[in-house]
C-alpha cells in the first residue's frame, strides 16, 4: 500500500494557521428531574475534552458510533449548543466570546450540510428562496443579482438551473442533498460542517454527492469538518481523521495512518467491523469482536473509557486515563497499549 | 401451477401436502402494485428466486426497488388496499401460498398459517416493530401463547430460554423489560428471538442491521449466520448494502425499481458480474480497504414508480444503452445454469468486469 501514500496529499495541506482551532472542548447535559423544583440526578458529558485543528482547504473526518459525541462537537463549536467548558478559535476569534452579530457573521462563513435531506428543506419554499435565503441574512449578493446567482451555483452542484420554481418534493434523495449543498455554498463559507451527508442516500447516489464535495473543495478551497459513521466513505473524502468514543477523541492522524495503521484497539474494532465489499476471502477475514455495547455517557467508565469492552485491558487502563498523545508512530493515540499492527486478515483481489 | 392450492377444509384442519424435497421457498413471477390516487404504482414486476435449505439469499436493491414489498406479499402482510398482489406464486415446501380473489382477480395469500411459524421475518426498524407497552418478555411469549397455547408462566420460561439463544445477557432480569430500556442491538436480538421462537424453516430478515452501528451489526449478522449454521434454516437477507451481501450470502438477486436485474452466486455477483446496474453499483461503492482518488457512481437517480421508463428500466441510467433498450423489455439471459442477467448486452458488460 506504500503507492496509497504517495497519493493522499494531507501531509502538505495541514500549513500555516489553522482555520478552526479546538481546545479542550466540553459540552454536559444535565439530567434533571422534577418540574417546579429541577435538581440535577446526573451529567451526560457528550464532549469530553476534544481539541483538534482544521486548516484551510483540508477535509477532518469526525467518526465513531451513535451517540460518540461527534454531531454535538459541531454544534457546540457554531454555538448552537453553549460549551460547558473550552475554547474555539476561527481565524483567531474566540467563538466563545462572540456577540450575538459576530455570531451571525461566523455562521456566515461556516455553514452545515445536514444528514436528512427531507426534513432539512422547507417544503413550502422554492428552490431558488431556499438557496437565497442566507443572502436576506447575510447579505453579499445584490437583489437583482439574486436569480442569477442561485443558477450559477444549482449548475454547481449538478442541477438544472431552471429548476429555481421548483419545490423540494419534485427532487429525489440526491438532488434535495445537492440543493442542501447549493444552500451551503451560497454565503462562499471558508468551513463546511458536513453532517452525516450521504448516510440517507441510497448506495448509488452516494458516490455522486462525495464526488460534488469533492470539485466543490477544490474549486472553492473551503475546508469540510465531516461527521459520519460510515468509515468507506469517510475514507474517501477525507485528509486526516478523528475516532471519538464516549465524548473523547481516541485516535487522530491522517487517513493512511489510521486506516492501514490504527493503534487504539477502538478504531482497530471499528475498522475490523466495516463489512468489505468483496467474497474472496471473507472466511479468512480477522475480525475483532467487541463485547456488548457502548456504556452509558452518563456513568462512563473509569481510566480509560473503552477498557470494558476491550481485550488488552489492563489494571492500569482502569486507574489512569490514556492521554491523547504521539506515542512513536507519527499519530496521537488514547491508548496505553497500542499496536499498530492492525490488518484486515486475507488480503482481497480487487477487480 | 395450481395443483397444490389448499382448499379451505384443509386450512381448518391444517393439513398441508408438504413435499419434503421441494424447495424452502420459490418465487415465480411475482407481481404487486399499489393503487393509489396519483396512479398505479407498479412496485414490483416479476420476482423470481428459489431459496434452498441452509441457503442465505440476498435481496439486493435501492429504496423503491421493491424488495421489501414483494417480501410483505410472500408473508401476506402487504397493506391491502392499496397494495395488491396481481400476478405470480410462491410456494413454500410446493405449497402455493397465493390464490385469485372471487371478485377482484387479484391474489390474497391463503396460507397465513405459515406466517410466524414456517417464515418468521425480522424487520429494520426494532423500536417501532416492538409494541412499547409491553415487556420484551410478554411480546416473545406471545409467540408460544397464540401458537401453542402455553399458560403465561411457561410461554415466560421459553421466552428467556430464547434470549438466551439470541445471546442477550442475563435474560432472567431483562424479561420483564421494556423494548425502550434495550439498545439498539438488543432490541433487533429481541426481534431474532421472536421470529426464531416457533423454529421457522425460513427467515426473511428485512434490512436487519442498516440502523445500526457497524461494531453491532457485525454482531447481529454473525448471530443470524450462527443459528442458520445450527438449524439449516434458510435466510433472505434483503438489503441495500452490498458489503453485508459480500460478507454472508451465498447468492444474490439484484433488484431494480421492481424487477429481476441479475441474480446469481456471491462469486459470479461480484466477481463476473453481467449487467450494467451490478457492474454500476460494484464500482461506485467505497470501500474500507483501498484508497480511490475517485469513485465512479451510476449517474442520475432511480426512476419514480408511477412513470417507470418504457423498455428497461435501467436505460436512462445506464452506460451501455441501445436502442432496442428503450423500447423492449430484456428477458432474463442465462449466462450459466445459476447466473442469468436481464440486459441485451450482458457480454459485453462482463468483458469489462
Amino acid at each position: 500500500m506504500s503507492e496509497t501514500r504517495t497519493v493522499t496529499q494531507s501531509v502538505n495541506k495541514q500549513q500555516g494557521e489553522p482555520i478552526l482551532k479546538v481546545r479542550n472542548l466540553k459540552k454536559y447535559f444535565n439530567i434533571t428531574k422534577g418540574i417546579v423544583f429541577k435538581k440535577t440526578v446526573g451529567v451526560v458529558k457528550a464532549v469530553d475534552d476534544v481539541s483538534f485543528d482544521l486548516y484551510p482547504g483540508e477535509s477532518l473526518g469526525l467518526v465513531g458510533e451513535s451517540g460518540c459525541g461527534k454531531t454535538t462537537t459541531a454544534r457546540t463549536i457554531l454555538r448552537l449548543e453553549e460549551p460547558t467548558a473550552g475554547e474555539a478559535y476561527f481565524q483567531g476569534d474566540d467563538i466563545f466570546a462572540m456577540s450575538k452579530s459576530e455570531l451571525r457573521d461566523l455562521r456566515g462563513e461556516i455553514t452545515v450540510i445536514f444528514q436528512d435531506p427531507y426534513a432539512s428543506l422547507n417544503p413550502r419554499m422554492t428552490v431558488g428562496d431556499i438557496i437565497a435565503e442566507p443572502w436576506s441574512i447575510h447579505g453579499g449578493v445584490p437583489r437583482k443579482n439574486r436569480k442569477n446567482r442561485t443558477q450559477e451555483l444549482l449548475e454547481v452542484v449538478g442541477l438544472n438551473p431552471n429548476n429555481v420554481s421548483r419545490y423540494p418534493h419534485q427532487f429525489s434523495g440526491g438532488q434535495r442533498q445537492r440543493i442542501g449543498i447549493a444552500r451551503a455554498l451560497a454565503v462562499d463559507p471558508k468551513t463546511i460542517i458536513c453532517d452525516e451527508p450521504v448516510s440517507a442516500l441510497d448506495v448509488s447516489v452516494q458516490a455522486q454527492v462525495v464526488n460534488l464535495l469533492k470539485d466543490i473543495q477544490k474549486e472553492f478551497g473551503v475546508s469540510y469538518l465531516f461527521i459520519a459513521h460510515d468509515l468507506a466513505v469517510v475514507r474517501h473524502i477525507v485528509d486526516r481523521v478523528a475516532v471519538m468514543y464516549l465524548g473523547k477523541i481516541v485516535e487522530t492522524g491522517d487517513e493512511f495512518d489510521v486506516y492501514d495503521h490504527a493503534g487504539h484497539p477502538y478504531t482497530e474494532a471499528l475498522l475490523s467491523a466495516v463489512p468489505v465489499p468483496d467474497p474472496v476471502g471473507r472466511e479468512g477475514r480477522k475480525r475483532i469482536m467487541l463485547e456488548g455495547d457502548v456504556p452509558s455517557p452518563t456513568n462512563p467508565p473509569s481510566g480509560c473509557h473503552f477498557r470494558t469492552r476491550c481485550w488488552k485491558a489492563q489494571p492500569k487502563c482502569a486507574e489512569e486515563e490514556p492521554a491523547l498523545i504521539e506515542r512513536g508512530h507519527g499519530h496521537p493515540v488514547a491508548c496505553h497499549f497500542p499496536d499498530y499492527e492492525f490488518s484486515r486478515g486475507a488480503p482481497s483481489s480487487t477487480t | 401451477m395450481k395443483t397444490n392450492v389448499i382448499s379451505e377444509a384443509d386450512l381448518k384442519l391444517g393439513r398441508y401436502r408438504i413435499d419434503p424435497e421441494a424447495p424452502l421457498l420459490e418465487v415465480e413471477d411475482l407481481h404487486v402494485e399499489f393503487r393509489i390516487e396519483d396512479g398505479i404504482v407498479k412496485a414490483v414486476n416479476g420476482l423470481a428466486y428459489t431459496l434452498g435449505k441452509g441457503e442465505t439469499l440476498a435481496v439486493l436493491g435501492e429504496s423503491g426497488s421493491g424488495k421489501s414489498v414483494s417480501h410483505h406479499a410472500i408473508m401476506g402482510i402487504l397493506d391491502t388496499p392499496p397494495g395488491y398482489v396481481t400476478k405470480g406464486s410462491v410456494k413454500f415446501r410446493g405449497v402455493e401460498l397465493l390464490a385469485p380473489h372471487k371478485k377482484t382477480g387479484t391474489l390474497d395469500h391463503v396460507v397465513p398459517e405459515i406466517r410466524g411459524t414456517r417464515v418468521a421475518m425480522v424487520f429494520q426498524d426494532a423500536l417501532t416493530a416492538l409494541n412499547p407497552v409491553f415487556t420484551v418478555g410478554w411480546q416473545i411469549g406471545e409467540m408460544f401463547r397464540v401458537h401453542e397455547g402455553l399458560s403465561r408462566k411457561a410461554a415466560k420460561q421459553r421466552a428467556i430460554e430464547m434470549m438466551d439463544r439470541v445471546k442477550i445477557p442475563s435474560a432472567k432480569e431483562r424479561v420483564n423489560s421494556y423494548p425502550h430500556e434495550f439498545s439498539g442491538g438488543m432490541r433487533q436480538r429481541v426481534m431474532i428471538a421472536m421470529a426464531l421462537s416457533l423454529d421457522p424453516e425460513v427467515i426473511i430478515a428485512d434490512e436487519p442491521t442498516t440502523a445500526l452501528d457497524v461494531t453491532v451489526q457485525s454482531q447481529i449478522m454473525d448471530l443470524l449466520k450462527e443459528l442458520q449454521q445450527d438449524t439449516g434454516m434458510g435466510l433472505v437477507l434483503i438489503t441495500h448494502d452490498l458489503a453485508v451481501v459480500a460478507e454472508v450470502a451465498d447468492s444474490v438477486v439484484v433488484m431494480y425499481a421492481g424487477r429481476r436485474m441479475e441474480k446469481g452466486g456471491i462469486e459470479e455477483i461480484f466477481h463476473s458480474a453481467a449487467h450494467p446496474y451490478t457492474l454500476g453499483l460494484m464500482k461506485s461503492i467505497a470501500r474500507p480497504d483501498v484508497h480511490l482518488e475517485r469513485l465512479e457512481p451510476i449517474m442520475g437517480s432511480p426512476p419514480d414508480l408511477l412513470d417507470i421508463p418504457p423498455g428497461c428500466p435501467f436505460h436512462p441510467r445506464c452506460e451501455y444503452v441501445i436502442d432496442r433498450c428503450r423500447v423492449e423489455i430484456p428477458e432474463l439471459y442465462a449466462i450459466d445454469e445459476h447466473h442469468s442477467s436481464a440486459c441485451f448486452r450482458w457480454q459485453e458488460v462482463q468483458i469489462h468486469v
